[in-house]
């Protein structure tokens, strides 16, 4: 009977070894420490660094954004393409829905069954898919760095990774500048066509009155929850225009304890604090019910906010810069080529056709975000004369920052955020020693690489 | 006699390999195995992998990718370890079970013995409680936000009573009020095990201490909570590990953990280094200490509530 027990026990322990063993096959990567070297588990192309831009042409997939704006144009410039080209056949799909797109896109690199190409691919998130060789180096293309210089001039810059290529191709911009709704700014006895908000001084002054004076309870109304990427709507817009266009990491160097993110920080601190702007999250778009009298927002506010009376200026500065010098976050996306994808050379082709001219005038048209491209007003002064509110945005455009291509990028930003949350929002610490304490803790992060 | 028996005749003094190996009854292994299969991919396989990764400087990466995943020995463990942010989740995972499970225990119980006697609208009050359990969390904590935001139902109430700064973005009142609302969400779940358990209890032991002179209070505290003592061992294990793996209120209620990190959970911490930052490795550390802390909590849990005569 013990005997018994022992064969059935070693049989059931064989199986469950085997079971793990096949399991431990389909796990992702490979080891350059050495103990498991998984095997590319039938993905289309997988298996190679992020440097190859080889294979050759056939069909491919995409993911786009899932707005319907932008949609109608993928759809578009998909069909154009297909009918053009009946051996390189693009099928496409909206990415798949998740928390954010990030996690998706890094579960599909993980799963070896990302598309060819997303259009929809954050560049803070660019460094860690790059970390999990889920993206293929644009630059390694024979056209691919002048392309992306030539579109782009000296803004391409920003988007180099830390090897000098570049592993995506910025697309389009949404720069953030500061909407103020008209009629709450008339009620509370503020001109709504000149409103002070150049300064810091003026801003906060603005900002009491028309608390007091209208019908608005809060002056503006950013998200104070923790998420990484909640900077880019309050801090960041007002970096880079207190700082004339840098980026919060310059030349490897952290600027968050800078006197410009200081500044930034000290007075975002004093809008919190005088209760300026609430500390609990909106359940609701508050600018968008009269809530709030003023949000940060890009050109998609266009659509989004056409039963407001708004005017838009952008972000304040300490000293009233000049606006046609002012710098804002670009809030870009990009598009991603991924190494699952086979056939590279057309993924390439079609990224180009997609951002010819007269697509990104298909862009502009369809969904009014703004081509990331240099000379956007001169290119689509027609568009830009029919419809003005788009204009200052596409102004503002020559002038925008993006998130820093730095490794452990999405941990800096949250390293920064949950100091911005215990000192500014919640005051529970000045701003410098948390700034100070963030700024060390994000170089030691981006050295970690 | 089942169809793989055979007589001694037929198979002589010695069994056969098979049988040997599978017994006398070999299709139990086919009844066993799809869930033995299902078992060792979705349990076994998966913690393996975390208690691998946690011992490694790992990110998830494209298949086929050569890439540096060094084994790194204790270092995550001691980093997660050494983290205030950690420190801080334990200590609100201590807040939540010390306040969800005892309530959890007391007022399940309680409505449960309510709803076990004759009572008008039984039926629909049954139905009542389950339902926040079976409703999407999503859609509870939209609920508790109109009811307990800063210009919420509740505040309006209180008018200058309310506290300030208001419930969610309270340092002191954020962990209480997520452990009340996952208190008053899981709760039908728990007065259906709570009622079962008292249907299941004689009738003649109510009886007997009526006969005695025994009062509804006495009833139920000297019947009824013995009764279902074991029913109590499962509620209150499963409510330290449902409080220990708590993850969607303060990603949602609280705005990710807030106020500045006063409601942050291990395991939104392990969402955030492992889904978003990609430093998986650290998130599997904390992953494999909390699995373990909470098992010895829940195990304590048992030896000191199960009825060992």
């Amino acid at each position: 009977m013990r005997t018994t027990t022992s064969t059935r026990t070693a049989v059931l322990a064989l199986a469950g070894t085997l079971v793990l063993g096949a399991c431990s096959v389909g796990q992702s990567g490979g080891e350059g420490g050495g103990d498991q070297n998984a095997t590319a588990s039938g993905n289309e192309g997988g298996g190679d660094t992020g440097g190859d831009t080889g294979g050759g042409t056939g069909d491919i997939s995409i993911w786009y954004s899932n707005n319907p704006e932008e949609i109608a144009w993928a759809k578009e410039v998909i069909q154009a393409w297909n009918d053009d080209h009946a051996d390189e056949q693009v099928s496409a799909q909206e990415i798949p829905a998740g928390d954010s797109s990030e996690e998706v896109i890094r579960a599909a690199i993980t799963a070896g069954n990302a598309p060819c190409l997303i259009y929809n691919t954050s560049p803070a998130a660019v460094p860690s898919f790059e970390k999990q060789q889920g993206l293929v180096a644009m630059s390694a293309f024979d056209d691919g760095q002048s392309f992306i210089e030539d579109r782009m001039g000296d803004l391409a810059s920003q988007y180099t990774s830390a090897d000098g290529d570049y592993y995506q191709i910025p697309w389009k911009s949404n720069p953030v500048m500061l909407l103020y709704n008209k009629d709450l700014f008339e009620q509370a006895g503020l001109d709504p066509e000149d409103p002070p908000l150049g300064t810091y001084d003026e801003f906060l002054d603005t900002a009491k009155k028309v608390v007091e004076g209208s019908d608005a309870t809060a002056a503006i109304y950013p998200s104070p929850s923790a998420e990484f990427f909640q900077p880019w709507f309050d801090f960041y817009p007002w970096f880079a225009a207190e700082s004339g266009g840098d980026q919060l990491v310059q030349d490897g160097t952290v600027l968050a304890d800078d006197p410009d993110a200081l500044a930034v920080g000290d007075v975002w601190a004093t809008i919190y604090a005088d209760g300026l702007a609430p500390k609990e999250a909106a359940q609701a778009d508050a600018f968008a019910d009269g809530t709030s009298a003023m949000n940060s927002a890009g050109p998609w506010a266009v659509s989004v906010y056409g039963d407001v009376n708004w005017g838009v200026v952008p972000p304040p500065t300490s000293t009233g810069t000049a606006p046609e010098d002012v710098y804002t976050f670009s809030d870009a996306k990009s598009v991603g080529l991924y190494t699952a994808c086979d056939n590279r050379q057309t993924a390439w082709e079609f990224t180009k056709f997609s951002m010819s001219e007269e697509n990104d005038r298909l862009l502009l048209e369809t969904t009014g975000q703004m081509p990331l491209r240099t000379g956007v007003t001169d290119l689509y002064a027609d568009y830009f004369e029919a419809n003005p509110q788009y204009a200052p945005f596409a102004d503002q455009l020559e002038r925008v920052v993006e998130v820093p291509v730095v490794p452990n990028s999405i941990e800096v930003w949250q390293t920064f955020r949950d100091a911005w949350s215990s000192s500014v929002i919640f005051g529970e610490q000045e701003v410098e020693p948390a700034f100070t304490d963030a700024a060390s803790e994000m170089s030691d992060l981006i050295a970690e690489g | 006699m089942s169809a793989t028996d055979t007589s001694p005749a037929e198979s002589g003094t010695h069994h056969s390999l098979g049988r040997r190996v599978f017994g006398k009854h070999p299709i139990g292994y086919l009844f066993a195995g799809p869930y033995v299969l299902f078992w060792l991919a979705l349990f076994a396989y998966p913690l393996y992998l975390a208690v691998y990764m946690s011992f490694r400087d790992w990110f998830f990466a494209a298949p086929g990718a050569v890439v540096e995943r060094p084994f790194i020995g204790l270092q995550n463990y001691a980093e997660v370890i050494a983290d205030p942010a950690v420190r801080r989740a334990a200590l609100n995972v201590g807040i939540f079970i010390l306040i969800n499970v005892p309530l959890t225990v007391v007022v399940a119980m309680v409505l449960a013995a309510a709803l076990n006697r004759a009572l008008p609208l039984r039926t629909f009050f049954r139905a009542a409680y389950y339902v926040p359990y079976v409703t999407a969390s999503v859609a509870m904590i939209a609920v508790w936000l109109f009811l307990f935001s800063n210009t919420g139902l509740v505040n309006e109430v209180l008018g200058p009573l309310a506290p300030e700064p208001s419930w969610l973005i309270n340092q002191a009142w954020a962990m209480p009020m997520i452990a009340l609302f996952a208190t008053w969400k899981q709760l039908g779940f728990y007065v259906l095990l709570y009622l079962a358990a008292m249907q299941s209890i004689s009738e003649t032991l109510y009886e007997a201490a009526e006969v005695d002179g025994a009062t509804t209070l006495r009833k139920f505290w000297s019947v009824t909570v013995p009764g279902v003592r074991s029913s109590t061992t499962l509620v209150v294990v499963l409510a330290t590990i449902t409080g220990a793996n708590f993850f969607t209120e303060p990603y949602l209620l609280t705005g990710g953990g807030g106020p500045n990190g006063a409601s942050v959970s291990p395991v939104l911490l392990m969402y955030r280094a492992g889904i978003e930052q990609g430093d998986a490795g650290w998130a599997a550390a904390l992953g494999v200490l909390l699995a373990i802390i909470v098992m010895a909590v829940s195990g304590f849990s048992q030896f000191v509530l199960e009825d060992r005569e």
